[in-house]
């Protein structure tokens, strides 16, 4: 018995898959990629393509290393003490942790939404306006069409254009999640990683986000790491699978659901173990 | 089965145990609540008995006026509260941004072995005695002087190296509640390091910040001790820090030990506004801490 059974819904709309586009070029690139906690090794060199504007899903039992693969895309482990790291990762064939990058500067261009919601204890508009700020938006015209076009993209404008002084903490959790994804936009990266974005969200709340990341797709590059395999299925294109640090499988969503290369991908995904 | 085993076992307790039991609960209950009376008797009662005893010596003789001969009743504590306040405020001009600076470092940058010793260093810093304080003060600040003497500057700064490890920890402990999750988005979103502590964990910390400087501040306010070798006092107004200056303490202790019944009525109010002053800070205080996590905008 094949997976597909189990998803019946996620194949239908879904030819964006990187097979099915040809055009869109390769934007990240992990090679050799090996990450140690002191001397636990939680990445197993990992070998991994991820194409311009697309949605690439990481999935895997807890602790398999999603997250932290994640994390190595905009060098969110440097804060961890102790971390070392191994190998190469490439943003548009540039190699982000040679000696020159500037940390901040690749910060801005790959993005990050985290697990739980974590707006900053301020009003909407200076959430949203954090990272223009940083990036020397002062004038105040510019800020607030900035601020207005990000949440308008984010589809929170309707629900929150008269509150834009309201304090951020005075939304629900779904819409602070999705003022996060804002926030992360207005500084206009070219890639958005997402950990878990919808792990402390009610379903409809969920859905909202989906169908954001699926309007978001043609501008931006999606990584997400999600414990939720129907989610994946639904807004990925491409579908890796973590296990003990390994990246067992990467590959078009509709295959990986259907008809997985490896035994264990296609155990975790019929739900055998995991 | 293990049911068999468990047969023997009765789970209806005798009467006389549940009577221990509710027995136990009732007396320490009582117990706890009585030690809780006790503990607040003295405390309303210091607060009663200086209000009723300083009440009347609040007028505006006793704020406008300094002090003067024992037997004038127009004599007041003006240059006390002047001191104080001025003894304070340069006090907290070093206690303060050396306090919270500190209390930043440690607990944004010190996890290391220096900041384990600085940690060690501040702790035992607030557990020595405040007159040790003032002699070393004494002994570093006034000493070696060209032409040796009090002044408000002295004692500024024993009350500031009394004020600033308590600010250093509080703040610390304070910026280690503001949750990792809000460091990392301001990181994630191309901060720097030192700006996402400033915009993002100050800001979201305020409150607790705020209300451990007042604690501090509080704390100091008090103090008699070091001021004894520093700032030694002054019968009279003085707005010059670098002479010797009253302070409310120092005054308190100066008229309640004179004979006279007037300075002992001096003596109470000064007590009334030293307390009513620590009051306010401490209500101050309580007020920032309910709003610690920086709700109330």
């Amino acid at each position: 018995m094949t997976a597909s059974s189990h998803f019946p819904s996620y194949s239908e709309g879904k030819t964006n898959s990187v097979a099915a586009s040809p055009l869109s070029s390769l934007k990240i690139e992990a090679r050799e990629l090996s990450l140690f906690y002191g001397k636990k090794q939680a990445l197993k060199d990992i070998n991994a393509q991820i194409m311009e504007n697309s949605i690439t899903a990481l999935i895997g039992p807890s602790g398999c290393g999603k997250s932290t693969f994640l994390r190595c895309l905009n060098r969110m482990n440097d804060l961890i003490e102790s971390v070392k790291i191994s190998g190469t990762v490439l943003l548009e064939g540039q190699d982000i942790y040679a000696k020159n990058v500037d940390v901040v500067r690749l910060r801005q261009r790959v993005g990050m939404v985290f697990q739980k919601p974590n707006p900053f204890p301020m009003s909407i508009f200076d959430n949203i306006a954090y990272g223009p700020r940083l990036l020397g938006v002062k004038n105040k015209t510019d800020l607030s069409n900035l601020v207005e076009n990000t949440l308008q993209d984010s589809a929170l404008w309707g629900e929150v254009k008269d509150d834009l002084k309201k304090s951020a903490l005075s939304l629900s959790g779904g819409q602070q999640q999705r003022l996060c994804i804002a926030r992360a936009l207005a500084v206009k990266p070219d890639v958005v990683l997402m950990d878990e974005p919808c792990s402390a969200l009610d379903p409809i709340s969920t859905l909202k986000i989906e169908e954001l990341m699926r309007e978001l797709r043609d501008k931006y590059t999606i990584v997400i790491v999600t414990h939720n395999m129907q989610q994946a299925a639904r807004v990925s294109d491409t579908t890796g699978f973590f296990l003990l640090g390994e990246l067992i499988e990467i590959d078009a969503s509709s295959k990986i659901f259907t008809d997985p290369s490896d035994k264990k991908t296609e155990d975790y995904i019929t739900g055998r173990f995991g | 089965m293990s049911n068999q085993s468990q047969k023997s076992i009765t789970l209806t307790p005798s009467p006389s145990l549940m009577m221990r039991r509710k027995l136990a609960n009732t007396l320490m209950f009582g117990g706890a609540s009585l030690a809780t009376f006790i503990a607040v008797v003295p405390l309303l009662l210091v607060l009663y008995y200086i209000t009723v005893r300083g009440f009347s010596a609040l007028n505006a003789n006793f704020f406008l006026h300094a002090q003067k001969p024992p037997d004038d009743v127009t004599g007041g504590m003006k240059h006390a509260i002047l001191g104080t306040l001025m003894i304070i405020g340069i006090a907290s001009c070093l206690g303060l941004p050396c306090g919270v600076l500190g209390g930043i470092y440690l607990s944004e940058f010190g996890k290391n072995r220096f900041g384990a010793a600085v940690r060690f260093a501040a702790d035992v810093l607030n557990g020595i005695p405040s007159i040790v304080i003032g002699i070393f003060i004494y002994a570093v600040a006034i000493l070696p002087l060209k032409n040796p003497h009090f002044s408000a500057w002295a004692g500024g700064l024993a009350l500031g190296v009394m004020m600033f490890p308590t600010i250093m920890r509080t703040t610390e402990e304070i910026l280690k509640l503001v949750p990792i999750s809000l460091r990392e988005g301001a990181l994630a979103l191309g901060d720097t390091h030192w700006h996402s502590i400033l915009k993002v964990v100050l800001s979201t910390a305020r409150g607790g910040v705020i209300t451990g400087i007042l604690l501090a501040i509080a704390r100091i306010s008090g103090e008699t001790a070091p001021l004894l070798f520093t700032a030694l006092g002054n019968s009279g107004v003085n707005l010059n820090p670098n002479r010797p200056t009253a302070s409310l303490p120092k005054a308190i202790y100066d008229f309640a030990t004179n004979p006279s019944d007037y300075w002992h009525l001096l003596a109470w109010g000064g007590s009334l506004v030293l307390v009513a002053m620590i009051l306010v800070l401490s209500i101050a205080a309580r007020y920032f801490t309910a709003n610690r996590l920086g709700e109330s905008n």
